[in-house]
């Protein structure tokens, strides 16, 4: 493998925990230079945890991490060559949007016409001129969003880390920064690791998605591979909107239990169906269709049909599920799903608190 | 549209608007009766009272202008008063606001018994200053007091820190520092809670020094606390006078005599009703001039949430 193949920022075994719960546990991750990680996960699992982690703002009890080829896991945030965005963003409310900006090139005390220079560049980037003299307080949500932006921008570094940066936004201004948030990282060749509880977000900003689970890593891979092939009925429940169906095989003639999307149901003649399954809901959405579905051995079956359906809530159809789309989860899946069921249904993919068994981490008690 | 049409929208609007008013006035009432009894009546009297000559059964009290101030500033004995004040006021003003900043970024920090310290520096607040003045008394008692005591130990000679003019007007500060120091702290305190931890942490990634993030962000953000503690250490310079009362009653020879307690004396004492009623109006027209700067020369550079 070449040189630069080697990973930017590096995790080995790292963790951190408060009185032998929450926090993180033996998470290790390879980030490659100017990549778009999500970590992502219901909250509670310790992703903040582990953004801070990275950041130096926590010290791992165990473990090392490595930033650019350098032990870092000593090293106070400012040596470690990185800026973050924070969730708050972490305004200076007494300061205006330039000394906000220019805050850290100021404490690093680089030139006037260097600090004139970043200035210039990074309100352009970020659509700020002409707010250069409001107080955080004069400016809305978006525009705060964008300082913070800005701030990392001006600061050089390499890499960003980013805590749910979009969480205080409007749903539409967030799809807006969303697209702004990418274009900035290709544009500066940004290696950004983001922290988000949306996997909407995750899947369509990243290049990679971490999912985590209390303290540890479910599964790390593209985001189509953690749609397409989940490794665990939890990162099937909580990837996708909607997320994946799942069946108890033995309603299949089959081991374990089988995962599928929605979208490769097939209706079928019920003579020749896999399943058959009852109306629960029918929602009409204008170009679609989609039927709620109830099976006692089954969870979030659902079917999409074009055009306006007239099944009522209690018909039956039958449901063909192709041996392409089947993802089979392993017995040992199962007694893993059967033990979280109750866990993982309460950490709605909205964000929703999850019903963690751990309450005293340090994102519950923020 | 005719004019017989539209006056009677005019009417219900100035109706609804007389309502409003009397609605107002209303609620303005009970306040307005108790600051009109217990301010604005005892204020207007006693410039009143500030013009006319002190009446004896013999001369009755007749007016006399601007006679009770001129003899004022003739007095060595207000002089003096006037000047121990401003000393007692430009000592403890910035050394209690400064010693209460620190206490409270100490006590605000991550350090083991925190509680048990905040309360620690609380407590002088919470004694009457009657109770701290006997306190101090037993302190400052030459012979036996705990200062005294301790320099004894490294064989210092006895102290009459009550008693001597050289000594007695900071032996009275040191109290009043004592005592308001941890009352403002709490102000300080409660300030500082306010302020996010992720400033702090947005700083230190930008490099910045705990110094630097106190200098260019703890202070400022403080501002509006600093400027209302200033204007009640301020107010406090003058009317917080009891412990006098206990420790040296002005002695020895006025050296530590104060304003509130010289008007006192007049009032009380010696029943000079007028000149007190003058150095009143004095201490009330310079602590109003004082306040109005205040507020607009910092009330610029403040920052307020």
């Amino acid at each position: 493998m070449p040189v630069s193949e080697a990973p930017f920022v590096a995790l080995h075994g790292v963790t951190r925990r408060w009185n032998g719960a929450g926090g993180v546990q033996g998470v290790s991750l390879a980030v490659p230079r100017g990549a778009f990680v999500s970590i992502l996960g219901p909250s509670g699992c310790g992703k903040s945890t582990l953004l801070r982690l990275l950041a130096g703002l926590e010290t791992p009890q165990e473990g090392r991490i490595e930033i650019a080829g350098r032990d870092v896991t000593a090293r106070s945030p400012a040596e470690r060559g990185l800026s973050m965005v924070f969730q708050s963003y972490a305004l200076f409310p007494h300061l205006n949007v330039r000394e906000n900006i220019l805050f850290g090139m100021k404490v690093r005390r680089a030139t006037r016409p260097e600090r004139e220079q970043a200035l210039a560049r990074a309100t352009a980037m970020t659509g700020l001129q002409g707010l250069e003299r409001r107080k955080p307080a004069e400016l809305s949500g978006g525009q705060r969003q964008r300082v913070a932006l800005a701030r990392a921008v001006v600061s050089g570094q390499p890499l960003c880390l980013m805590d749910e940066p979009l969480s205080n936004l409007d749903a539409k201004l967030r799809h807006t920064v969303r697209r702004d948030i990418k274009a900035l990282q290709r544009r500066l060749g940004l290696t950004v690791i983001y922290v988000t509880h949306d996997q909407a977000e995750a899947m369509s900003l990243s290049d990679h998605v971490v999912l985590m689970r209390e303290g540890r890593t479910e599964q790390t891979g593209a985001p189509e591979t953690l749609y397409h092939r989940p490794a665990t009925p939890f990162v099937a429940r909580f990837i996708g909107d909607p997320p994946m169906a799942l069946v108890e095989g033995a309603a299949l003639g089959e081991a374990g239990q089988i995962g599928i999307r929605i979208e490769a149901l097939e209706r079928v003649p019920e003579g020749r169906a896999d399943l058959t399954a009852r109306v629960a809901d029918a929602e009409y959405l204008g170009a679609e269709t989609r039927l709620l579905l109830d099976h006692p051995q089954a969870e979030g079956l659902a079917l999409i049909l074009p055009g306006r359906v007239a099944l009522a809530p209690g018909e039956t159809v039958g449901l063909h599920l192709p041996e392409k789309h089947r993802v089979r989860f392993g017995a040992q899946a199962e007694a893993a799903a059967a033990r979280d069921r109750g866990a993982a249904a309460a950490a709605t993919r909205d964000g929703r608190e999850a019903a963690l068994p751990s309450p005293s981490t340090r994102e519950d008690t923020r | 549209m005719t004019p017989t049409l539209s006056r009677r929208p005019e009417t219900a609007h100035a109706l609804e608007r007389r309502r409003r008013a009397i609605h107002g006035w209303l609620l303005l009432t009970p306040a307005l009766a108790m600051l009109a009894t217990f301010a604005f009546y005892p204020s207007v009297a006693t410039v009143w009272t500030s013009l006319f000559s002190r009446g004896t059964r013999r001369n009755p009290s007749e007016f006399v202008g601007l006679e009770n101030y001129a003899r004022l500033f003739d007095d060595p004995t207000f002089r003096e008063v006037a000047v121990n004040n401003i000393l007692y006021a430009a000592v403890t003003i910035p050394i209690s606001i400064v010693l209460a900043l620190v206490m409270a970024l100490w006590a605000n920090s991550k350090i083991p018994a925190r509680s048990f310290l905040r309360t620690a520096y609380f407590t002088p607040t919470v004694l009457p200053m009657i109770a701290a003045a006997n306190l101090w008394l037993f302190f400052y008692t030459p012979g036996f007091g705990v200062l005294d005591q301790i320099g004894a130990l490294f064989g210092a000679p006895s102290v009459n820190w009550l008693g001597q003019p050289e000594t007695a007007l900071w032996a009275v500060c040191a109290v009043t520092i004592w005592k308001e120091a941890g009352f403002f702290m709490i102000f300080y305190l409660a300030a500082l809670q306010t302020i996010p931890e992720d400033l702090r942490e947005a700083a230190e990634i930008e490099g910045a020094s705990r110094w630097t993030y106190t200098r260019r962000v703890v202070l400022p953000l403080l501002a509006p606390t600093t400027l209302f503690v200033l204007v009640n250490a301020m107010i406090n310079s003058v009317k917080l006078i009891d412990h006098l009362f206990i420790l040296t009653k002005g002695g020895p020879s006025d050296s530590s005599k104060l304003i509130l307690y010289y008007i006192w004396e007049s009032a009380f004492a010696f029943f000079d009703a007028p000149s007190a009623a003058a150095m009143t109006v004095l201490v009330l027209i310079v602590l109003g001039a004082v306040a109005a700067l205040q507020f607009r020369l910092l009330d610029r550079r403040t920052h307020y949430r």
